[in-house]
């Protein structure tokens, strides 16, 4: 069969009520005409999702530590758990943010530098901060007696957080700005990581990584900004306002 | 095991009953559980999907004197997958069930290739595990570079991550991919159970990257997937002709039904979560149900007792454990075979007796392999190849 269909021709948006008003009209007309099957509302979700929290099973647990001698955990224990299952998460988010400066480095290598928009050199500039970070953090679990290749509770969340803004960075269809976008609420997330892991390092009397930390605050308080820059600059260049 | 399948009758059809709460039970743990109840997991949904598509198919060539009972069971082998599989929790992406899946495959085989009493079926068995062995490493790649996540946390240790027979040679035309099927009336009865167990297994995992692979946003991750999802095809292709076409539909029922209170049977026999045990003790019973009730359709329409089939006992079951061992000596060994026809051949001479696959294979990779593309001078490092500063962001790297 001879093809029909050399060429994609862009037929804008299909979406939303009024692009057919005539079948808009009619859906609406057979909706409000229906009658639900049963009583209640959203209420009755939450209620039935309530069960299964009441269970009580979490998503999982850090590994086991050397019990103390009474064979319940004392509060330094405690402290170091949760300690390792925050570095943990860090040590998630920094890796993958690497992954994720790689796919922004690759995407503005194919599409040439834009204006307004980062250079190559600023990409390179955060990937670098990022992996350093990582780096650092392998080298703070190690250094405090921990795993950094166990992939912690609040690690594997962070990992189900991530896959949408992966999924953005590693399209190819995405465009600068929304992969900006995406990288946006990565690092907004990330600085509060950060902020919340130098709160807990000093309260458990870390301070060596706390100064290390704080530095490594300083940079990421840098990404965000800059991320934040570019993706306004590019928003209001293509409003043209 | 001493379960003598004629005496135990199991829990009768009427009696197995479900309702939605009890199907969507809580999910196991990523994190906590063993790497084998995951794999115990996606085993029995991989059966259980196999008993649907049997039962289907059976349906559709069938008289009316077997369409009610094959509908009567499929509506609770249905509901037993689905039990089966929501025990997979949500935190599990597709590429980290994906990483289960290819154990699955490793180990699971593995054990089938050890176990299996006939020379050339478990040679079978070898030449495809380390294909599936490949598969790991191109997927922990695409894991580790994509994602920035480690396939270890999901094998936890048990499997190996390297290279196994390249992908991108694994590619061949149909006439390369059947084998030579069992004899039915000489073969042993585990030969039959392992067989339809290993193509239900390859099965459900070719349909599971047919439906994920386009979830995926990266086109490498698109490749990917559709490469080895076109191998997991030749691997159903290739398992299946294993099985004696000549035996009745009937009685291939028969062997499904042996084939899944056997695999139940093992799991329950292995498993170290106690709330999952007892889903397997329970099923076990179900399975047990159906087998009976077959054995009397059996009877009834071929007029043939079910002991020419089955034996009394069922034999030892798969052994849910790491098969590292036998997993490389076979890589050392065998890792050059290739097929051509229905028989295995060293590569030197494929070019020679599997001249069609060789032509497919240069066609299909003429554009590029993304399994190679994927896992480019990649060697799996604990954690991820990161601590080894391999990123375009490495000091000194030209990114």
């Amino acid at each position: 069969m001879k093809s029909t269909a050399a060429k994609q021709v862009l037929t804008g948006n299909r979406t939303g009520m009024q692009t057919s008003p005539e079948l808009a009209e009619e859906l609406i007309e057979g909706a409000a005409s229906a009658t639900p099957s049963s009583e209640g509302g959203p209420q009755d979700i939450a209620d039935y999702r309530g069960e299964y929290i009441a269970e009580g099973f979490p998503i999982g647990s850090m590994p086991m530590m050397p019990a103390s001698e009474e064979g319940e955990a004392d509060e330094e224990e405690v402290g170091m758990s949760v300690f390792l299952d925050k570095l943990s998460e860090r040590l998630a988010f920094e890796r993958t943010g690497t992954r994720l400066y790689e796919a922004l480095l690759n995407k503005c290598e194919t599409l040439g530098e834009q204006t307004p928009g980062p250079t190559l050199e600023d990409i390179e500039h955060i990937g670098q901060e990022e992996l350093e970070h990582f780096l650092m953090l392998n080298r703070a679990v190690t250094e405090i007696g921990g795993d950094p290749t166990v992939q912690s509770p609040c690690a594997d969340v962070a990992g189900v957080m991530s896959l949408g803004i992966m999924q953005v960075l590693t399209d190819p269809r995405s465009s600068m700005a929304q992969c900006l976008q995406a990288m946006l609420t990565a690092e907004l997330t990330d600085n509060a990581g950060w902020e919340l892991l130098i709160k807990l390092a000093d309260n458990l009397g870390y301070d060596d990584l706390k100064t290390e930390f704080e530095s490594a605050l300083a940079n990421e308080e840098e990404h965000l900004l800059n991320v934040r820059n570019w993706l306004s600059e590019c928003v209001m260049d293509s409003a043209q306002v | 095991m001493t379960l003598d399948i004629f005496k135990e009758k199991g829990t009768p059809l009427d009696k197995q009953l479900f309702t939605w709460r009890e199907l969507v039970q809580a999910p196991t743990s990523k994190l906590d559980d063993d790497a084998f109840t995951r794999v115990r997991i996606i085993l029995m949904n991989g059966l259980e999907s196999e008993a649907l598509r049997f039962s289907h198919a059976t349906a559709r060539m069938m008289n009316g004197d077997m369409r009610l009972p094959l509908a009567q069971i499929r509506r609770v082998e249905q509901h037993q997958q689905t039990m089966v599989n929501w025990l997979l929790p949500a935190d599990l992406s597709p590429l980290e069930t994906t990483i289960g899946f290819e154990q699955v495959a490793i180990e699971v085989t593995a054990s089938v290739a050890l176990r299996e009493p006939d020379a050339y079926l478990a040679q079978v068995y070898r030449f495809g595990l380390l294909e599936d062995f490949d598969h790991l490493y191109r997927f922990s790649a695409l894991m580790d570079r994509v994602m920035g996540a480690d396939a270890n946390n999901i094998v936890q240790n048990y499997s190996d991550i390297m290279p196994g027979r390249p992908t991108i040679v694994e590619h061949r035309a149909p006439e390369d991919n059947l084998r030579d099927h069992y004899i039915s009336a000489t073969a042993d009865p585990l030969s039959k159970l392992h067989a339809i167990t290993i193509t239900a297994s390859e099965n459900q995992t070719h349909d599971y990257y047919m439906t994920i692979g386009p979830m995926f946003a990266d086109p490498i991750a698109r490749q990917l997937y559709a490469e080895i999802a076109s191998i997991e095809e030749q691997h159903v292709t290739q398992y299946e002709s294993l099985i004696d076409p000549n035996e009745s539909p009937l009685e291939q029922w028969l062997l499904h039904e042996a084939m899944e209170v056997y695999n139940y049977l093992g799991c329950a026999q292995y498993e170290t979560n106690p709330r999952i045990k007892e889903i397997w003790e329970r099923f076990v019973d179900y399975e047990l149900g159906h087998l009976h009730m077959v054995m009397e359709l059996f009877k009834t329409i071929e007029n043939r007792d079910p002991a020419e089939i089955l034996p009394q006992t069922l034999p030892e079951p798969i052994d849910y454990q790491s098969h590292r061992q036998f997993v490389r000596e076979t890589l050392n060994a065998e890792v050059d075979l290739r097929a051509a026809g229905t028989q295995f051949t060293h590569k030197d001479d494929e070019a020679d007796r599997a001249p069609l696959s060789i032509a497919y294979r240069e066609q299909m990779n003429s554009e590029g392999s993304p399994s190679e593309i994927v896992a480019a001078g990649y060697q799996w490092t604990p954690g991820t190849e990161l601590t080894e500063e391999k990123s375009a962001f490495a000091k000194g790297a030209s990114a």
